[in-house]
């Protein structure tokens, strides 16, 4: 049994490629020794931007002989034939045998295959595997036509056992050296072992642990001071280091009068910098940095972080003066000049829409929230720090006097940008954020720009699941189907949106969701609670059956065709359509919301088994027959209205 | 404390003593070094190049009237080109920073993924922005196509922004306060130049003029493209001033910047204009390739 390893050395990978990356790679090379049955098993995978490492054990040093089983041709064939099946496979006649299977009798020669040694099957089978790494963007390095990888790959580690497995690969070939930091290792090539991999790289300032490079930098941030918790950036650093180190770095309070959300995004965004946090909550003048080198006892790391981060803060101080030479209100006009969509028109027009649409959901203050919505697009804040469109408005609308609810609903109007994100705070910012996304959605499908498949440039279903999630868990409950003013395409869009959030974000199961949009989804909130009521009463031992009754009550008047008009008359009723209607009466009772109404629905399993039991809906009586039929429509008719039973997929039927 | 120009020298003396030609700046005006032929057009073709230059950048609408102290109208950028890359690239490139004094022992540098483009070169390359104590100071790219077309070497370009290293170098917060030469301030060469065409971009650039003179540079440009399709005999191809047209195209960008910076290019125009560019500049480096081998033949007697 022998451990195998594997480092491929590259120019800085991307930090956020490398996770897939890694996972990827133990697949692959898992895939690669159980099908060529090397046995062993992927122990660890690991690495840095520099390096993707790979580590297994087990693997036996030679795979097992095997026999080949080669089918010839039939017992009765022509000798010449068989002879030449024979010469084929470099035997004779006499080494072949006759091997009856289900088509019968055959010759067949058995081949014995030597099993071949793990190093030289790796040998071959690595270049492959390694460039089948699937990367977002890929380049060549050696010249047009030549290997391609996401950054250029500069040595190999492969090692089973105490042996180099050797290949090449983009010129290079495998070895048993790697190297270290870029500046603070050795600058020769370092021989490891397997077992001394890890300590000859920490010797030389590269952590090949992500998790121990995760935690030296939690470690380190917690003791320089209070930051929010950011697990995206530290994922970044994680990958984009070797060997970590944080320090904290200081700017003049003076810069504390900008928006925290800039102060932020330029530390955050541009500077991968973690924001601290003071005693009270607010900002701190504070930043923390990580570095790719251990320590900086000279400061001269900490110096220049804050000469960057002084020249952004000047600058966005610069945009943010600026920017207050002029209002909001004086810039929607410039929106006339600024593009929404080629085929659509400016952000004017789409301001005027907004304006007219939000009025409608949220009155004035929603209105004169959407005239100002858009005019951050002009600034110079927002040309330079794009994700903060709308949020910049909105403090922009505050500190111009403007009022403070309107603000709000500027602020707050991209939200939300994902399912887990939350929805605007207010019924003003709700009804901006829905006026917004609404005209958008409408705007794009009038020109048939619709999403398909994976293709969905402007994100309108990002847009339309905002819609969703803002009248789900929102104040204003304007119908779904209005809003779409009349777009059938519109509406079909919604309605998967509505399904998608269903499944997604409720867990409810495809029937139930198709049994309670078919009676209706233009108010959202009631097949929310109606969904809600089937999902809760589905388990109930009546709920299936009655389902199932239904979906045969459908069909019948499915298969009757013109169905007689007006009420049943009760005196042609038999004992059991009596029982089914002195049922369905008790069961039409209305209090109790949609939960206790569907109990009482299953609760008509009894009366409608009898009913099946007892009558042949088909009498050879046309007017009996008709009677009938009017009973079960308005069966159907009357309890149809929180869900259409027979949607619900059922074992019974 | 090395002056600017010191650092410079520097730069390009080490870039020269690994087999470099140390170019002067191309003399019409560009937006950045990876325009000037020394680099858009060598880098086609599988002829080996190395060459390193100091090109002054125009950015039109990044002046800032000289008030700005780390925004220019124009900057100077050094830029590397190394035809094919080889296997040290990097190390040779952190070997040039440490030939301007920076140790990166004490330094934390990073190479942060930044994959560049230009849409009207028809150009795009893979590679890193290079940070140094939190501020980029170099783009590195491996050029992957240029004209719309693969490129059959694959070559690195390294570009140095100068003023970013000389005030990290000099420690100086404004780039105005960087020591150019001893003794004389960066404010003195070259505060006018972002001050008064400050003024000219924004202010008083006449438009009519810029598109008039965009439409006639961009008419020269095609004419040549087009003439050069017609061309059969390989003397008269080899002749053909390709050369000529390139140089049409780089005054239809600038202009372009131009307009754009005088807020006269409207977004609806602006996609249009850049396609107009692309198309010339495409068509030269295609027409550049194929006159690549009647370039390399002897002269004709």
């Amino acid at each position: 049994m022998l451990p195998f390893f594997l480092e491929v050395g590259a120019e800085e990978i991307p930090d956020w490629m490398i996770p897939a990356a890694l996972e990827q790679l133990g697949k692959d090379f898992q895939a690669v020794l159980d099908g060529h049955k090397l046995g062993g098993t992927v122990t660890r995978t690991d690495g840095t931007g520099r390096r993707l490492v790979l580590w297994a054990d087990g693997l036996i040093v030679r795979q097992a002989d095997s026999e080949e089983i080669v089918s010839g041709p039939p017992k009765g064939a022509n000798p010449k034939a068989v002879e030449g099946f024979a010469k084929k496979n470099g035997v004779s006649v006499d080494d072949l045998q006759v091997e009856t299977t289900a088509k019968g009798e055959y010759f067949t020669f058995r081949r014995q295959v030597a099993g071949r040694a793990t190093g030289e099957l790796l040998a071959e089978l690595l270049p492959d595997l390694i460039q089948k790494l699937n990367f977002p963007k890929s380049m060549f390095w050696t010249g047009k036509g030549g290997p391609k990888f996401i950054r250029p790959i500069r040595w190999i580690v492969a090692l089973l056992g105490d042996d180099v497995v050797g290949f090449e690969l983009a010129g290079v070939t495998s070895g048993r050296e790697t190297f270290g930091h870029r500046r603070l290792g050795s600058r020769a090539a370092i021989p490891v072992t397997i077992a001394g991999y890890e300590s000859a790289l920490e010797e030389n300032f590269v952590i090949v642990s992500s998790a121990a490079r995760r935690a030296k930098i939690e470690r380190e941030i917690q003791a320089l001071g209070a930051v929010q918790a950011d697990a995206k950036l530290l994922e970044t650093l994680t990958f984009i280091t070797e060997y970590p180190a944080a320090i904290l770095g200081g700017f003049d309070a003076s810069y504390l009068t900008l928006p925290k959300e800039v102060l932020t995004m330029v530390m955050r965004f541009h500077q991968k910098y973690f924001a601290v946090s003071a005693a009270d909550g607010s900002l701190a003048p504070n930043f923390i940095a990580v570095m790719n080198i251990p320590s900086d006892p000279e400061g001269h790391v900490v110096r220049g972080n804050e000469r960057v981060l002084r020249a952004r803060f000047n600058d966005a101080r610069f945009f943010y003066d600026i920017d207050q030479k002029r209002t909001l209100t004086d810039r929607v006009a410039d929106l006339a000049n600024v593009t929404f969509q080629a085929k659509i028109g400016s952000y004017l027009e789409k301001t005027t829409r907004m304006v007219a649409l939000a009025q409608e959901l949220g009155g004035e203050d929603a209105a004169a929230a959407a005239y100002l919505a858009k005019a951050d697009l002009t600034t110079e804040m927002v040309k330079e720090f794009t994700d903060l469109q709308g949020i910049i408005g909105g403090l922009y609308i505050a500190a111009q006097g403007g009022k403070a609810e309107v603000a709000k609903a500027v602020y707050e109007h991209y939200k939300p940008l994902s399912m887990e994100d939350s929805i605007p705070s207010t019924a003003t910012g709700q009804a901006l954020a829905l006026a917004d996304k609404i005209d958008t959605l409408r705007s794009c499908f009038a020109v048939d720009m619709i999403p398909t498949g994976s293709k969905d440039p402007f994100a309108l279903r990002r847009a339309a699941q905002g819609v969703v999630k803002i009248l789900m868990e929102g104040e204003l409950t304007p119908s779904l189907r209005e809003l779409c003013a009349g777009d059938a395409k519109l509406e079909e869009f919604f309605v998967e949106r509505l399904k998608h959030y269903f499944r997604e974000v409720k867990g409810a199961a495809y029937d139930e969701i198709a049994a309670v949009l078919a009676v209706g989804w233009a108010d959202v909130k009631d097949a929310l609670a109606r969904l809600d009521a089937v999902t809760a009463v589905r388990p109930t031992p009546n709920f299936e059956p009655v389902a199932a009754a239904f979906k045969r009550i459908k069909n019948i008047l499915t298969q009757a065709g013109t169905l007689p008009e007006g009420a049943p008359d009760a005196s042609l009723f038999n004992e059991a359509e009596s029982g089914v209607a002195a049922a369905a009466e008790q069961a039409a009772i209305k209090d109790g919301g949609y939960a206790a109404q569907l109990e009482r629905i299953a609760g008509l399993r009894p009366a409608i088994d009898h009913f099946f039991d007892e009558v042949l809906v088909n009498d050879p009586d046309p007017v009996v027959r008709d009677n009938r039929l009017r009973l079960l429509n308005q069966l159907i008719t009357e309890f149809s209205s929180i869900a259409d039973f027979s949607e619900i997929v059922t074992k019974s039927l | 404390m090395d002056s600017f120009q010191e650092t410079v020298f520097k730069l390009k003396k080490y870039w020269a003593d690994r087999g470099c030609v140390i170019q002067e700046p191309y003399d019409i005006e560009v937006g950045a070094g990876t325009m000037s032929p020394e680099t858009f057009l060598r880098v086609l073709g599988p002829k080996p190049w190395r060459v390193g230059y100091v090109q002054p950048s125009r950015r039109p609408a990044d002046g800032r009237y000289g008030d700005n102290p780390n925004r220019l109208y124009k900057h100077q950028q050094l830029q590397v080109i190394l035809k094919p890359t080889p296997k040290d690239v990097i190390d040779q490139y952190l070997g040039s920073l440490e030939a301007i004094g920076i140790d990166l022992s004490k330094h934390d540098l990073k190479l942060e993924e930044d994959n560049w483009e230009s849409p009207t070169l028809g150009a795009w390359g893979i590679g890193w922005q290079v940070m140094l104590d939190g501020m980029e100071i170099t783009q590195f790219t491996y050029f992957q196509q240029c004209g719309g077309m693969d490129l059959d070497l694959c070559p690195a370009e390294i570009t140095y922004g100068l003023e970013r290293i000389v005030s990290f170098l000099q420690g100086k917060e404004s780039v105005y306060d960087i020591d150019w030469a001893p003794g004389v301030k960066y404010s003195e060469v070259r505060y006018f130049d972002e001050l008064q065409l400050s003024v000219y971009n924004f202010e008083t650039a006449d438009v009519e003029m810029l598109w008039e003179a965009l439409k006639r540079h961009e008419a020269e440009a095609q004419r040549l493209v087009d003439g050069y399709k017609l061309v059969e005999d390989p003397a008269e191809k080899r002749r053909y001033p390709l050369l000529g047209a390139y140089d049409q195209v780089l005054k239809c960008s600038n202009l372009f910047n131009l307009l754009d910076a005088r807020g006269a290019i409207s977004v609806t125009e602006r996609v249009g204009v850049i396609g107009r560019v692309r198309k010339i500049a495409v068509g030269v480096a295609q027409a550049w390739v194929d006159q690549e081998p009647f370039r390399t033949m002897k002269e004709v007697a």
